[in-house]
């Protein structure tokens, strides 16, 4: 068992339903060799540093995954059967590359975190700032 | 004993302990080793930029200062995000 990384690009026409759908269809063809799927990331909808097919975006998906040489192969045929998918690169982890793949997942996550906590923050801290504004009004209109 | 010997006979001039540089320049020195990067990773574009030169190329570990080592790492990050087009192949201007 080996442990790989993939990142493949769609074209940018599709709407978000069939992106997830092409997305589980990779997923499943993954765990249908006896694929462990580790990680996944949506990258969303990135600018490309140069035209591909003449399209200018691309919608980018990272998924780490564990299981035999023999299917990435499979993943790849799949890969370019599927005119969807636009660019794709498909690598062995090294030990090294898997020690920096736990810590970037740590990262996102508490990254993650703390976006939603700082966000739900910003909904408790929202009605406050509504208070305080009138007060605020009401004192040069004091002086005044 | 023949250095204190020759003593009296240099008062007169300046005398350095080391040879003077005109130019101090800094020692180079690979960053990955000097900070414990073991992984470069090819997802990050804005990094793999400071290892470009303006036109997109690599640059020679001679200006960076890279390992060996850490420069074929280097370099197989900046082709797999040139592949990926995070990074462009040429390009004019880049920074």
């Amino acid at each position: 068992m080996n442990k790989y990384e993939t990142v493949f690009i769609l074209t940018p026409v599709l709407s978000d339903d069939q992106m997830k759908e092409t997305v589980e269809k990779f997923k499943k063809v993954l765990t249908d060799n006896g694929g462990n799927i580790e990680n996944e990331e949506n990258w969303g909808l990135r600018k490309l540093a140069y035209p591909i097919e003449n399209k200018n975006t691309g919608f980018y998906t990272l998924i780490e995954f564990e299981g035999e040489p023999t299917i990435v192969g499979k993943l790849e045929t799949a890969y370019r059967r599927d005119e969807k998918v636009i660019r794709f690169l498909t690598f062995r982890l090294d030990k090294f590359a898997a020690e920096y793949a736990v810590k970037r997942r740590a990262v996102r996550k508490a990254k993650q975190e703390e976006r939603a906590a700082q966000e739900a923050a910003e909904k408790e801290a929202a009605p406050v700032v509504v208070e305080e504004a009138p007060v605020a009004d009401e004192a040069p209109a004091a002086e005044a | 004993m023949a250095q204190e010997q020759m003593r009296p006979n240099n008062q007169g001039e300046i005398r350095y302990l080391t040879p003077l540089s005109v130019d101090t320049r800094k020692k180079k020195y690979c960053r990955f080793k000097r900070s414990g990067i073991k992984y470069i990773d090819y997802k990050d574009p804005e990094f793999l930029k400071k290892f470009l030169n303006e036109q997109g190329k690599i640059l020679p570990r001679r200006i960076t200062g890279t390992s060996l080592k850490f420069q074929r790492r280097v370099a197989k990050a900046v082709k797999r995000a040139r592949h990926l087009a995070l990074l462009p192949y040429v390009t004019d201007l880049m920074k």
